[in-house]
């Protein structure tokens, strides 16, 4: 693989990492748009350009975002003076670790894998509204069906009785 | 090791970071933090098959992630607002404290 | 079917009515229980001559013989028949059996005047009459069986009728348990008897009778151990119940002993009828005895039973002639005379046949009734003293009394030709002299009628020749064996006195047919045996028929006046003076009188074997019952206890006990897997990797494989 690629996936690693065990929380969250970076830059190295797009829109333009607010909603932004881990982390850790070796072991075993890199694909954004509107139309409509009920559905979870709404997740 | 293979450990261990945190820190954000990488990983994992699949002008794994990115936000958005309510309602974000469904 | 024997039933049946209405009457209806009785018993007679008369005026072949039966009980798919059948046996016992007894309770309203339990004596006396008249028209041995026993309890009620006298409860208790002994040997006949034949009913229109000619030929024909022919065997059987009941040896010792009863019960029961009733059953039930012998020209077919019995009666006959020498009761002497005049009977039955042995019971029953009824009188009239050592001289106090005593005297005695017993007797001892098996039953019965002529004429001079003894303890007399009502009489009147009216009569009547009855069975004019054979009989009078029994006329004769003299001579002229002396006999030769004087110890004997061993049977049942059946009782209790612990001990443990564990261990189990729900999220997120691993592992080993 190309030299680009390692370091990109060294930034991913990176920043999950941190994402994951620094104690201030909003240091988390921007470790974790870090992350996510460097997925979408992943996505544009596998010339997968819309999918990549679409990553920095949506996460991180709107999940990282939406993560902040709610943790400054829930009052976390302080750093946390107690143990961040969870009572029992070392049994989360010994699962991890097991489920990491399975996968590892069976990528790595697998023997369905090509060994060449095919021709790039084209994926334009014109190809993927075909696809959309002809081949993928059913699971479009459902989606959106979804995404209002998501979006209704949080509205509710979170109402308070004053009618002080929050803001629901948007696409 | 094809390129192939690099790709899914890197999603294979961006996916066990992500639990790893998921099932260890006790705040419930960073529970979904990690449910987010968990889903980016496998959106990485996708677009991997996806490359290096027979026929990429099928565009499945393609649009398979586009909705998982939708349902990925979806999701976060509920679930943000389930963390807002429960925060509400005991004062804490401390998922060791919400245990209302012992026994 | 003529009307009489279609009703045949009312002659048993009045008398039980009015004893049932005797029974729940309120005390004291004196007048209501004397009339319905002697009422019950006249219409019998009444209805028993018109029964005389129907089998009388039958023109036939053979004897009249009518049944009348009718379905009673089902087994199963089986009816069974009762019945009654008239016949001339049955016609003559039912005048007989109602004739005296009428006479007898007329003769009790007298006797019980004044006793205070008199219901109570008439209502056991149509009890018995129902019971003797059943027995009599019986057509089916189970009838006949069921009627016995009545008259059996009745026996036993009226001997015990004044039952706080511990002797007279002794007696009744004896008197029932020793024919009891007798009934089980009919009751094992009859069940015989059924097995073989099918049917318990003697005579039916179809010829299929136990007693009728079919049905006998096929107990011929089969035989038991020793070749003895089932008939014979079923025969002996139902002659126990006869030996019973007619008190022959060996079961003759209730008979005196039931003297405690009261003088009429003596006179009906133990004199005329019920003892009687074992003879009438042996007369009943002859084909049965004498099936399977070849005819003689004279008298009764030659066969086992037949000659059982003729053996028994004759020992019988001698035996309690002999012991009635001695005795000093004057009801005991008749008693034992009674035992005697039985065995003759059944003798007569054995070698002479049916009307042979009937025409003695008929005489028998008469002058013996008589004779009971006399001595009733007499010891009424000597304020119920019953020693004849204490009487004496009663001729001129009591003449009435005197001359039919005398008359029933000479009877039983057998004085020739005016009396019916020489004409009964005589048969007899005509029909013995010709047996073919032995001639020693003749020789016993010869010696017999000596010695009954001479305790009679003993009894007689003792009781009512010389003077009076009874003055000397008269303060003992006046409380004899029975009731202390006379008490009061005796106070103002030690001497002996005539009975009044009521009594009398009747003993007049009877010492009337005593003399008279002999016309109809002499040889002369051979009537009776025609009569019952159901031959016709020529009515004229023969004389020279008397011709041919001249020789052992003069014979009897002979024994009979010797006896009568021997007695008088010892006891008519020389008189004892006082009641303490001793008998002329027993001081003659005291070692054989004592021997007779306690009817040869055989009480003793009884008492001491028979009596010991059913002690020790009856000890045995106890101890068998108490440990050995009460031993299993205790077992299967013990068993019960143990098993139902040993359940409880199982539910307890084991079936609550599983449960529990089973519950406990769901509970736990469940417990456990709760833990599993710890409400926290990460926990269920760690248990999904875990899965997630787990699958990934099935799947890819599931593909390698």
């Amino acid at each position: 693989m190309s030299p680009f690629f390692i370091i990109t996936a060294v930034v991913t690693l990176l920043g999950a990492v941190f994402a994951m065990s620094l104690r201030n929380l909003v240091h988390c969250a921007l470790a974790m748009a870090v992350a996510f970076s460097g997925v979408a830059a992943m996505f544009l190295q596998l010339d997968a350009q819309f999918a990549g797009f679409a990553e920095i829109l949506v996460y991180v333009g709107a999940i990282a975002i939406l993560i902040v607010f709610a943790i400054l909603l829930t009052r976390s932004g302080e750093t946390p003076e107690k143990s961040v881990l969870t009572s029992g982390w070392w049994a989360g850790i010994a699962v991890t670790a097991m489920v990491f070796t399975i996968l590892g072991w069976a990528i790595l075993s697998s023997s369905a894998v090509p060994k060449d890199l095919p021709a790039a694909p084209v994926a334009t954004v014109k190809n993927i509204g075909d696809a959309l509107m002809t081949k993928y139309v059913l699971p479009l409509e459902i989606i959106g069906l979804v995404l209002t009920a998501a979006m209704i559905g949080a509205v509710i979870i979170a109402l308070k009785e004053d009618k002080k709404d929050n803001s629901g997740g948007e696409q | 090791m094809t390129p192939l293979q690099t790709c899914l450990l890197v999603s294979a261990l961006l996916f066990s970071i992500g639990f790893a945190g998921a099932v260890t820190r006790r705040h419930a954000i960073l529970v979904l933090i990690g449910i987010e990488l968990m889903l980016n990983a496998a959106n990485l994992n996708l677009i991997a098959f996806w490359r290096f699949s027979a026929h990429p002008e099928a565009l499945t794994g393609f649009i398979f992630v586009l909705f998982s990115m939708a349902m990925a936000g979806a999701e976060a958005a509920v679930g943000l607002a389930l963390i807002i309510a429960i925060y509400r309602h005991k004062k804490t974000s401390n998922l060791d404290e919400v245990k209302e469904l012992k026994g | 079917m003529i009307w009489i024997v279609k009703n045949l039933w009312l002659i048993p049946a009045l008398p039980l009515f009015a004893a049932g209405i005797i029974a729940v009457n309120k005390q004291p209806a004196r007048k209501l229980a004397a009339t319905l009785a002697i009422g019950s018993m006249a219409l019998g007679f009444l209805l028993s001559l018109c029964a005389l008369a129907a089998t009388l005026g039958h023109h036939g072949e053979g004897a009249f013989r009518e049944t009348f039966s009718f379905n009673w009980i089902q087994f199963g798919g089986q009816w069974m028949s009762i019945g009654w059948v008239l016949d001339p046996l049955t016609a003559i016992m039912l005048v007989m059996v109602t004739f005296v007894g009428m006479l007898i309770f007329i003769f009790s309203v007298g006797y019980m005047s004044h006793d205070k339990n008199f219901m109570r004596f008439f209502n056991f006396l149509a009890l018995f009459a129902s019971g003797m008249l059943g027995v009599v028209i019986a057509n089916n041995l189970f009838l006949l069986f069921v009627s016995w026993e009545i008259v059996g309890l009745t026996s036993y009620l009226l001997i015990g009728f004044w039952y706080h006298k511990p002797s007279a409860a002794a007696a009744a208790k004896k008197a029932f348990i020793t024919t009891r002994i007798g009934d089980l040997g009919l009751l094992l006949g009859m069940v015989w008897l059924y097995a073989q034949t099918g049917t318990l009913n003697f005579y039916t229109p179809e010829h299929t009778g136990c007693l009728e000619a079919s049905a006998l030929a096929g107990m011929v024909s089969k035989t038991i151990f020793g070749g003895m022919m089932v008939s014979t065997a079923i025969g002996l059987l139902i002659f126990l119940g006869a030996v019973g009941k007619s008190g022959q040896v060996p079961l003759h010792v209730w008979l005196p002993d039931a003297m405690e009863g009261p003088t009429p019960v003596s006179a009906l029961i133990h004199a005329a009828t019920m003892v009687a009733a074992g003879v009438f059953l042996v007369a009943r039930v002859y084909p049965l005895m004498a099936a399977g012998a070849a005819p003689v020209e004279h008298g009764a077919p030659i066969t086992t039973a037949l000659t059982v019995v003729t053996w028994v009666g004759a020992i019988t006959a001698i035996f309690a002639a002999t012991i009635a020498v001695a005795q000093n009761d004057i009801k005991r002497i008749l008693a034992y005379s009674t035992v005697s005049q039985l065995g003759y009977m059944m003798m007569g039955l054995g070698v002479g046949g049916v009307a042979v042995g009937m025409f003695h019971l008929i005489t028998h029953a008469f002058f013996k009734a008589l004779l009971f009824l006399g001595s009733g009188s007499v010891i009424h009239g000597c304020h119920e003293e019953q020693d004849v050592r204490k009487m004496g001289g009663l001729k001129k106090y009591m003449p009435i009394t005197f001359v039919v005593y005398a008359i029933g005297m000479l009877a039983l005695a057998g004085f020739p030709l005016f009396f019916s017993g020489f004409w009964s007797k005589d048969e007899i001892l005509h029909h013995a002299s010709l047996w073919s098996v032995s001639h020693v039953p003749f020789y016993l019965g010869c010696c017999g009628a000596l010695f009954t002529a001479f305790y009679m004429t003993r009894q007689m001079g003792l009781v009512f020749f010389g003077s009076y003894r009874g003055h000397e303890e008269s303060s003992h007399s006046a409380h004899g064996h029975s009731h202390s009502a006379h008490s009061s009489e005796s106070a103002h009147s030690h001497d002996p006195h005539e009975s009044p009216a009521v009594m009398t009569v009747p003993l007049i009547i009877l010492a009337g047919f005593a003399i008279l009855l002999g016309v109809i069975g002499t040889p002369a004019w051979p009537w009776f045996d025609a009569y019952l054979n159901g031959e016709l009989a020529d009515l004229q009078i023969k004389f020279s028929n008397l011709a041919e029994s001249a020789g052992l006329m003069g014979v009897s004769a002979l024994i009979v006046l010797t006896g009568i003299t021997v007695g008088w001579i010892l006891y008519g002229k020389r008189q004892r003076k006082t009641a303490a002396e001793k008998d002329v006999l027993e001081a003659a030769q005291p070692a054989i009188f004592k021997l007779l004087e306690n009817k040869y110890f055989i009480d003793e004997i009884y008492e001491a074997t028979i009596i010991r061993f059913n002690a020790f049977a009856a000890w045995l049942c106890d101890f068998a019952d108490k440990w050995i059946f009460g031993g299993a009782v205790f077992l299967v209790k013990y068993l019960t206890i143990g098993s139902s612990w040993l359940y409880r001990l199982t539910d307890e443990n084991v079936v609550n006990g599983g449960f529990d564990l089973g519950c406990g261990s769901i509970r736990g189990s469940g417990g456990g897997l709760s833990k599993l729900h710890s409400g926290r999220v990460q926990t269920y997120l760690r248990i999904i990797g875990v899965a997630l691993v787990a699958l990934i592992i099935f799947l890819i080993w599931g593909r390698i494989a």
